[in-house]
């Protein structure tokens, strides 16, 4: 699947497209077939994210897993820092990363 | 200390004002981000990997306690509670939102700091030695004559748009503490036959994806004409570096194609063009410089010895503390290196305590140095146990400098955009896996460095042990380099062969110790037995 990452241009928090906006979290993520290109025009004219790309992800029981570990860090936060991941509380949560 | 002057602060208020309407016309739309992306690097905005990444200019490294306290506030107030030491002496925070960076900014100019030269093609933040107007073995303080650099870089109409981001370092000691010959320019204070004081040029040097050890290009320029000298080299630079090729567009590309001798040819030419074009600066402005950089007021007879009772103490006043050229003082380094710990990275807390013990034992000052950690300049000897009691309730006393714990390491694959592979990770493995006290003892120097991608910030080409992180089909990575070295005998890391993943090269690493361990002759470093007896049983010894 192909889904839409960027950054919230006010905020610069890392942000995935759920179809009708922009979600902090991966999971919320949708696969945008070959509308990426015009979903990121719009979205970025419309100066709700910038930096936007298009990347390789998986579904699977968990959810939406971006293909690279660039892209899965970024999802989730740095790994030398869990308290300021997404999941701060989940001590397992690393391992979704690598 | 350097203290602006109206002009200084004109300069950082009025761009502070210029950022703040960027800003607003940014997210008003009134500008794409095509448009202002120049426009917030030139203030050291990034757009990084999980926000924004401020970072904020420390010239020569030099920072009072009021500004370190900033650090700290702004840590606090618009991060998330924490910074990043970078190897070329400043900071960065990884988490900073775009509408805040213009308050930020603001706050910094109410301390005398900003981001300018921190971004961009253009003269970056002058680097120095660390001990510089402290040291013992420095012939001058450079640090006057790198301010001086820093003013006429500042918004220098020529070299706003060069080839490539351009890196100068000044020290004023043979001993090279600030890796001058891996700098665009590295300009060492001297003291000639006749007793004269001025400045070698060595041009040419660098790291990142084609390393390179910069040739001297002129062995005495006498201190009135340094800057025209500088000018001279910035501008040969400036018309035949390559702008077509962002891999070749460093001024060591261009030394290298032309040969040594012949840059320094064209060099002289301009040299002597621009002699009597009143490129230097009045002598009275130098002056108003080296006022600022006074010697603080040492106690005189201040008593010469440190108490040796608690043997911790003794261990990191032999480790982490530089001979000074007061009798009765001394340089202390604090560690940001604890074990398992993330290098270079200060809590605000962290920061907030190096302020104070900055304003209470050194004379209100302190210093960062490229390898991550921080200086405490002016300590009375007198003053250092307690200095130290301190220091180590806030675990910040490890006696690790220029141990195999004292690893400088890029942000890598979990802050950069750049990144191919995690840094930190692999430098807090190797950090525990050589923690106890007798492993380092035994390993004595060694320093160690990592960097997640090929541009270097990690300088993983002049470590004794190098490590380089690369993308391996979407896995991580990491080779191996030994023979680095960034002092006055510069030499580049060699890779030992295939590459190893995580856990891998923590293992590759201690085999190479093993083998020092095992080759050593008396009194060597690693670094001293890899160049005698070379790579070979290095290469055995991690592949067989």
């Amino acid at each position: 699947m192909k889904i839409l990452t960027g950054n919230n241009l006010k905020t610069g928090a890392v942000v995935w497209w759920d179809g009708q906006s922009w979600s902090i979290h991966v999971e919320d993520a949708v696969d945008v077939g070959d509308r990426a290109d015009d979903i990121i025009s719009a979205e970025e004219a419309a100066r709700r994210v910038v930096g936007a790309y298009a990347i390789d992800g998986e579904k699977d029981a968990q959810g939406v897993r971006p293909a690279h570990i660039k892209d899965r860090i970024r999802a989730l936060g740095p790994t030398v820092r869990p308290d300021l991941t997404l999941k701060p509380a989940d001590p397992e949560a690393g391992n979704w990363v690598i | 200390m350097y203290k602006y002057d109206q002009y200084d602060q004109a300069m950082v208020d009025t761009r502070v004002a210029e950022f703040r309407d960027q800003v607003n016309r940014r997210l008003e739309g009134h500008i794409t981000e095509d448009q202002f992306k120049p426009l917030r690097l030139q203030n050291g905005l990034y757009l990084q990997l999980h926000a924004y990444m401020l970072r904020v200019a420390v010239p020569y490294g030099t920072l009072s306690s009021a500004q370190m306290h900033m650090l700290a506030d702004i840590a606090d107030k618009y991060d998330r509670g924490y910074g990043h030491f970078t190897t070329r002496q400043n900071i960065q925070y990884n988490w900073i939102r775009l509408e805040d960076a213009p308050d930020i900014l603001a706050d910094l100019a109410t301390v005398e700091m900003h981001a300018i030269q921190t971004s961009g093609n253009c003269i970056r933040n002058i680097s120095s030695d660390q001990y510089a107007g402290a040291a013992a073995d420095e012939v001058i303080d450079p640090r006057p004559y790198a301010e001086l650099l820093r003013q006429w870089s500042s918004f220098h109409p020529e070299f706003l748009a060069l080839p490539r981001k351009f890196k100068i370092a000044v020290i004023a000691s043979d001993t090279d503490r600030a890796a001058m010959k891996l700098h665009d320019i590295g300009i060492r204070m001297v003291r000639n036959d006749a007793g004269e004081i001025g400045t070698q040029f060595y041009v040419g040097g660098g790291m990142g994806r084609t390393p390179m050890i910069a040739p001297l290009i002129r062995d005495f320029v006498p201190l009135d004409q340094f800057v025209t000298y500088s000018e001279a080299c910035l501008r040969v630079y400036n018309r035949h570096g390559r702008r077509d090729n962002k891999y070749k567009a460093r001024i060591k590309i261009l030394v290298h194609e032309l040969g040594a001798e012949e840059y320094k040819r064209q060099v002289e030419e301009e040299f002597a063009h621009l002699q009597g074009q009143g490129i230097e600066p009045p002598l009275a402005e130098l002056e108003r410089i080296k006022a600022c950089f006074q010697d603080p007021a040492f106690e005189a007879g201040a008593p010469d010895e440190v108490d040796a009772s608690d043997p911790d103490f003794v261990l990191w006043t032999d480790r982490n503390c530089h001979p000074h050229k007061q009798p009765g003082y001394i340089s202390a380094t604090i560690s940001l290196k604890p074990v398992g710990g993330i290098p270079g990275d200060a809590s605000a807390d962290q920061m907030r305590l190096m302020a104070d013990l900055a304003k209470e034992y050194s004379f209100d000052e302190c210093r960062v140095t490229h390898a991550q950690n921080i200086v405490l300049p002016h300590v009375r000897k007198a003053d250092l146990y307690t200095l130290w009691r301190k220091l180590d309730e806030a675990g910040l006393g490890t006696p690790n400098l220029d141990r195999i714990g004292d690893i400088i390491a890029c942000p890598g694959l979990d802050y950069c955009s750049l990144a191919n592979a995690r840094s930190i990770p692999v430098a807090q493995k190797i950090s525990e896996r050589f923690a106890a006290q007798e492993k380092q003892d035994a390993l004595g120097e060694l320093k160690l460095k990592i960097s997640g991608c090929i541009n270097a910030c990690g300088h993983h080409h002049a470590g004794h042990i190098g490590i380089l992180g690369v993308d391996r089909k979407g896995v991580e990575n990491y080779q191996l380099l030994l023979g680095g070295c960034e002092g006055e005998d510069t030499s580049l890391g060699k890779i030992t062969g295939p590459g190893f993943d995580e856990d891998g090269i923590v293992d590759a690493v201690e085999k190479a110790a093993d083998v020092y361990l095992r080759e050593k002759q008396e009194g060597e470093r690693f670094l001293d037995t890899y160049r005698r007896i070379g790579i070979d049983p290095f290469k055995e010894a991690l592949y067989g």
